[in-house]
């Protein structure tokens, strides 16, 4: 039994749900939204820091959630510094692509968009494409980034 | 049908034997179904009569003067008859089918709610309530302007019976679930009733979860309006009960319009039927309400007073195996709890823990059970629930053990 779950529940998803990075909050924050999946009562808010050049300078989240959702939030605030807003978005696209099981069909540009290695990295998170009640775990802060991004400052799973 | 002697010992395995879903397996292992709470399995008596009239007696009901609607329509309303029965109700008149408890709550705040109560009126509901129970209120507390109260629960999930006393001061109607679907806690119906009668309020309790665990008497708890549903009965989805006492029903306006719940149309004016067609517009759940009655019907062969038993013995086993796992909390420990049991884990998110016992085989539910309100007050942000029912065996509650010390294993 622990097998099959450690597709989904691998090493470093544990460890990030267990010891989440950037968990803080910042000060200064450029953009900030409230993420809602009412479905399981997951809460958080991701802040972002984001330069006039539209690079984020910091990135970090604070909230409750499952392991999935954390691990997701934890592994998102790492990845995204550095990143451009647009990379950022591209990121969360093709990231959801993954998760849902229709990264064929991304159009999202050619596949040589310099983020690789980033994908290789969220392809822990890949295993909750079998198991449908839990992609929204995964995504949750994803979505919370984009809408922080867009200005708005609420983002709910069911909408 | 096993007949299972109401005098022998409760045989569990007989009454899976009834069960055909324990013929199943889940990802190659038996099924541990410990989710009734939410809907409850169904015995082949069910799906046998409900096939029963689709192949042998199925019409429009009320309608045709022919065979086979008049066939239909004794099934049909001879269900009723045995909903009477099983929670005593003086007449089949006051038996209102609906689609499910919600319905039935949503009629009484619709139609009672909206000719009865004015600006003002309070409306008592708990800390404990299902959403069913308080977005119906909300609604017309838009509408109308009704004040809506709030009786809190102490931290064990106990009824608090000198808060409840306290609030009812103005209050024109009592809306309360008979028992809590995540804390398990049965409030004193009989009590709650008398109290509010006193002081001058109308009492609805929500019956979905204490029908299928005791004896509910009508006469008994004299409330003034009932419902429950029938899916968690071991029936089918989609048939529900109101039950009201019958001179408030005569006196409430119909919740909708309609075929069949009228006598006479004209375009200048139109009369009602009778009670409890009143409030049954258009053609019903046939198939569902046969199936309901022969869901009580099982349920009444086996003795709900066995059953009830049968699922006190299994919850105190369950809560005492489940107690023994590492960073285990139950919420709700009131005595005389139903066969719920909500609990959370020191070192993992109740939908962690639910996908992961679920690889094991055993089916519970993780989240918020349709009460938010009631996780903000236990300052959760959901729990994992395992509900019992009368085919629930211990060696589904070793399952479900065996399968969080994996959780604990894992997450810590």
């Amino acid at each position: 039994m622990l097998d099959d779950l450690r597709d989904l529940y691998q090493e470093v998803i544990l460890d990030h749900g267990k010891r989440p990075r950037n968990f803080r909050q910042i000060d200064n924050a450029s953009h900030h939204a409230h993420g809602h999946n009412p479905l399981c009562g997951d809460q958080l808010v991701v802040y972002l820091a984001v330069d006039e050049a539209g690079v984020v300078q910091d990135v970090s989240f604070i909230g409750k959630g499952c392991a999935i959702s954390t691990a997701s939030a934890s592994l998102m605030t790492e990845i995204l510094k550095g990143k451009t807003e647009v990379q950022a978005k591209q990121l969360f696209e093709r990231f959801h692509a993954m998760c849902t099981g229709a990264e064929a069909q991304s159009t999202n540009g050619p596949t040589d968009d310099g983020l690789e290695e980033d994908m290789e990295r969220l392809e822990v998170l890949s295993g909750v494409r079998e198991f449908p009640s839990r992609v929204k775990c995964a995504t949750l802060a994803w979505h919370t980034m984009t809408a922080a991004i867009d200005g708005k400052d609420q983002i709910s799973t069911e909408d | 049908m096993s007949v299972m002697s109401q005098t022998a010992p409760y045989d569990v395995e007989a009454v899976r034997s009834d069960f055909p879903i324990f013929r199943t397996e889940i990802r190659g292992k038996p099924l541990a179904f410990l989710d009734s709470g939410a809907s409850a399995q169904k015995p082949q008596a069910v799906l046998d009569a409900m096939d029963a009239l689709y192949t042998g007696a199925y019409a429009n009901v009320h309608r045709g003067a022919y065979m086979l609607s008049e066939k239909a329509t004794a099934a049909y309303e001879g269900s009723r008859e045995i909903v009477r029965g099983f929670i005593n109700a003086r007449s089949v008149k006051e038996i209102v089918y609906t689609r499910n408890a919600t319905e039935g709550i949503n009629l009484v705040a619709s139609s009672y709610g909206r000719k009865f109560l004015k600006a003002g009126d309070a409306v008592l509901i708990s800390e404990m309530e299902h959403h069913a129970n308080i977005v119906p209120w909300q609604l017309l507390r838009e509408q109308i302007g009704i004040e809506l109260r709030i009786v809190p629960v102490a931290d064990d999930g106990s009824w608090l019976m000198e808060e409840y006393r306290k609030r009812l001061d103005g209050v024109k109607l009592v809306a309360l679930t008979h028992t809590s679907n995540v804390l398990g806690t049965v409030t004193p119906a009989k009590e709650i009733t008398a109290l509010a009668h006193a002081a001058g309020a109308k009492v609805l309790l929500d019956g979905s979860q204490a029908v299928v665990h005791r004896t509910v008497d009508m006469q008994d708890i004299d409330c003034d309006f009932y419902v429950f549903t029938g899916h968690k009965l071991y029936g089918p989805t989609g048939i529900g009960v109101l039950y009201g006492k019958e001179a408030l029903l005569d006196a409430m306006p119909p919740y909708q319009g309609g075929g069949d719940m009228i006598r006479i149309v004209t375009f200048e004016k139109s009369t009602w039927a009778d009670l409890p067609h009143k409030f049954e517009a258009g053609t019903p759940a046939i198939a569902e309400a046969v199936g309901l009655g022969a869901a009580i019907r099982y349920v009444e062969g086996v003795g709900i007073e066995r059953i009830a038993q049968h699922e006190t013995q299994l919850l105190n086993y369950a809560t005492q195996r489940l107690s023994a796992v590492k960073g285990l909390n139950i919420h709700g420990t009131a005595v005389g709890k139903a066969g719920v049991i909500s609990f959370t884990l020191d070192s993992a998110h109740p939908h962690d823990i639910s996908t992961i016992v679920d690889r094991a085989g055993v089916a519970i539910r993780a989240g918020h059970h349709c009460a938010q309100p009631l996780m903000a007050r236990l300052g959760v942000p959901a729990t994992a629930r395992a509900s019992l029912a009368m085919y629930s065996t211990k060696a589904e509650i070793d399952q479900l053990a065996a399968a969080l010390d994996v959780v604990v294993e894992m997450f810590s």
